[in-house]
């Protein structure tokens, strides 16, 4: 089976500021991701992990190299690539209802068919009863849930993530793994998840991508073969526990080279 | 009192009253208890006697109307050619580079300078009137929108395209609605100004309006009638601020939500 999403030889150098030295944020990398697998993408801070994955993205071009997606090379943002993004990026003008609809909009899908889409995915994500609030009078894990909700309405071929809970408090994360891994179970989709967390990368991932500090590299690639459906009590488990301090030994040598180098 | 700690809405009310009545208070003293000389400076109750004149037997209150006809009209004018321009300026980089030193140069020119001219151009009738308000909106609506819109959130910009948006999708369903309460409030801004450029222009080569009421008043040496005619004005002022700012949390709510 050909692989849905590869990517090859893709590196990305940033030009110089102020007449300084260019910067290498990703060296040449090469991966591929079949269908429905859920990768997560660990590493240090700075390592060019959120640089691999908007260039997937395309809200950025790689210096070297080319994404595929399906066979088709990547050239742009797309809604076959939907992004959920650290920051929170709901359209404050818009209630929750029209956030999640704003793809569907856009692709100009009937009325009555988007309306119910919507709501169904309003429900996935158990925001129901706050279809009209506007996003500034919800939570950060509830924006979130939202974000993800108007990702996946649009039905992409393949959802990115860059550190969604990033900025959430822990028990708050805890539970939107859990709602964002349910999901993917039922759905089954192609999932790009970008985490400094190691527990987060193995609890959420099929396969865990480490990555060198700057300039990034691939460095290993670790099959999870925890089974699903997953509960939270899988973290307490000595096969989690093992994949954890493996990959904390090969993330901690990397995050002391990141903070020596600066 | 403490740094930005927040007042009840009682004091808010009482408070800004209170500063109206001092300065009455301070106006009637020094007119009333004859410190300034009447010639030069009416008094509230000659003020207050004056306008009743001129609104009853006058007819000043066709010289308001004719005022602010030619504000809003050279407000609205300034307005529809202003804000797709400045919009086309802060979303298109290149548009920008080819207007923005111009326009940046052209807020700069005075307003009032062009009366004058404006008057061999236009004559003196309302055409005039309405360039002169044009010119003195136009420049200033479309720099502050395009800085607006060209600081909108980028990563709401990332976020519509990764949903599919196409480039007019971002400019009609992001630029447009997450700069909207600031296009307002400049327009709030601007018209404030609207008011200074069509009190000049009416000041001279007019024969209706506030502007002419006054500069006419001067004449007579009427000054509670020219202090009537200035109040008016921040009366109007003052109500279209208050419609401005309903109308502006009425239609962006998601703002102070």
């Amino acid at each position: 089976m050909s692989a849905e999403l590869v990517i090859s030889n893709v590196s990305r150098v940033f030009p110089g500021v102020n007449s300084g030295q260019p910067v290498t944020a990703l060296q040449p990398t090469d991966l591929e991701i079949p269908r429905n697998d859920f990768v997560t993408i660990l590493g240090p801070s700075g390592c060019g992990k959120s640089t691999l994955l908007r260039i997937v993205a395309g809200l950025d071009r790689p210096t070297t190299g080319s994404v595929t997606l399906a066979g088709q090379p990547v050239t742009g943002p797309g809604a076959d690539r939907g992004m959920v993004f650290q920051s929170y990026t709901l359209f404050p003008w818009l209630t929750i209802r029209d956030n999640v609809a704003f793809g569907l909009r856009e692709k100009g899908v009937a009325e009555r068919e988007k309306w119910e889409i919507v709501d169904s995915y309003i429900d996935k994500v158990g925001l129901r009863g706050f279809e009209n609030h506007w996003p500034k009078q919800l939570s950060g894990g509830m924006q979130q849930r939202t974000a993800i909700a108007r990702a996946l309405a649009n039905n992409p071929r393949i959802l990115l993530l860059d550190e969604p809970f990033g900025a959430l408090d822990n028990q708050t994360r805890g539970l939107m793994q859990e709602l964002l891994l349910g999901i993917w179970e039922r759905e089954v989709k192609t999932v790009i998840f970008v985490t400094h967390d190691i527990e987060e990368a193995v609890f959420m991932a099929s396969r865990v991508v480490t990555m060198t500090a700057r300039p990034g590299r691939i460095k290993s690639i670790t099959p999870v073969d925890l089974p699903h459906p997953r509960h939270y009590t899988v973290k307490s488990s000595p096969e989690f526990s093992a994949l954890r301090l493996k990959l904390t030994e090969e993330i901690r040598s990397e995050a002391i080279m990141a903070a020596t180098d600066g | 009192m403490h740094p930005l700690q927040p007042i009840g809405r009682g004091a808010r009310i009482a408070l800004g009253f209170l500063f109206f009545v001092l300065f009455f208070a301070a106006w009637g003293f020094a007119t009333l208890g004859g410190f300034v000389s009447p010639t030069f400076l009416a008094d509230p109750i000659t003020m207050a006697n004056d306008g009743f004149y001129l609104l009853t037997e006058q007819g000043f209150l066709t010289d308001i109307g004719v005022t602010v006809w030619r504000v809003v009209g050279g407000f609205v004018l300034a307005s529809v050619v202003a804000v797709p321009l400045g919009i086309a300026m802060g979303a298109y980089k290149p548009v920008e580079a080819l207007l923005e030193p111009f326009v940046s140069f052209a807020r700069y020119l005075p307003a009032s300078a062009f009366v004058p001219l404006l008057i061999l151009w236009a004559g003196i009738g309302e055409l005039q009137k309405l360039l002169v308000i044009f010119i003195g909106s136009v420049f200033q609506i479309i720099l502050m929108i395009a800085v607006g819109v060209a600081n909108t959130r980028r990563d709401l910009v990332e976020a519509a395209y990764t949903l599919g948006a196409k480039d007019s999708g971002v400019i009609r369903r992001v630029l447009i609605p997450a700069n909207a309460p600031d296009i307002a409030e400049t327009l709030r801004l601007v018209l404030g100004w609207a008011w200074t450029y069509v009190i000049v222009a009416e000041l001279i080569g007019a024969s209706s309006g506030i502007g002419y009421m006054i500069i006419n008043s001067q004449a007579l040496m009427a000054t509670g009638q020219i202090i009537f005619g200035i109040i008016v004005i921040g009366l109007i002022g003052l109500v279209s601020d208050f419609l401005f700012k309903a109308v502006n949390r009425r239609l962006y709510a998601w703002r102070l939500a």
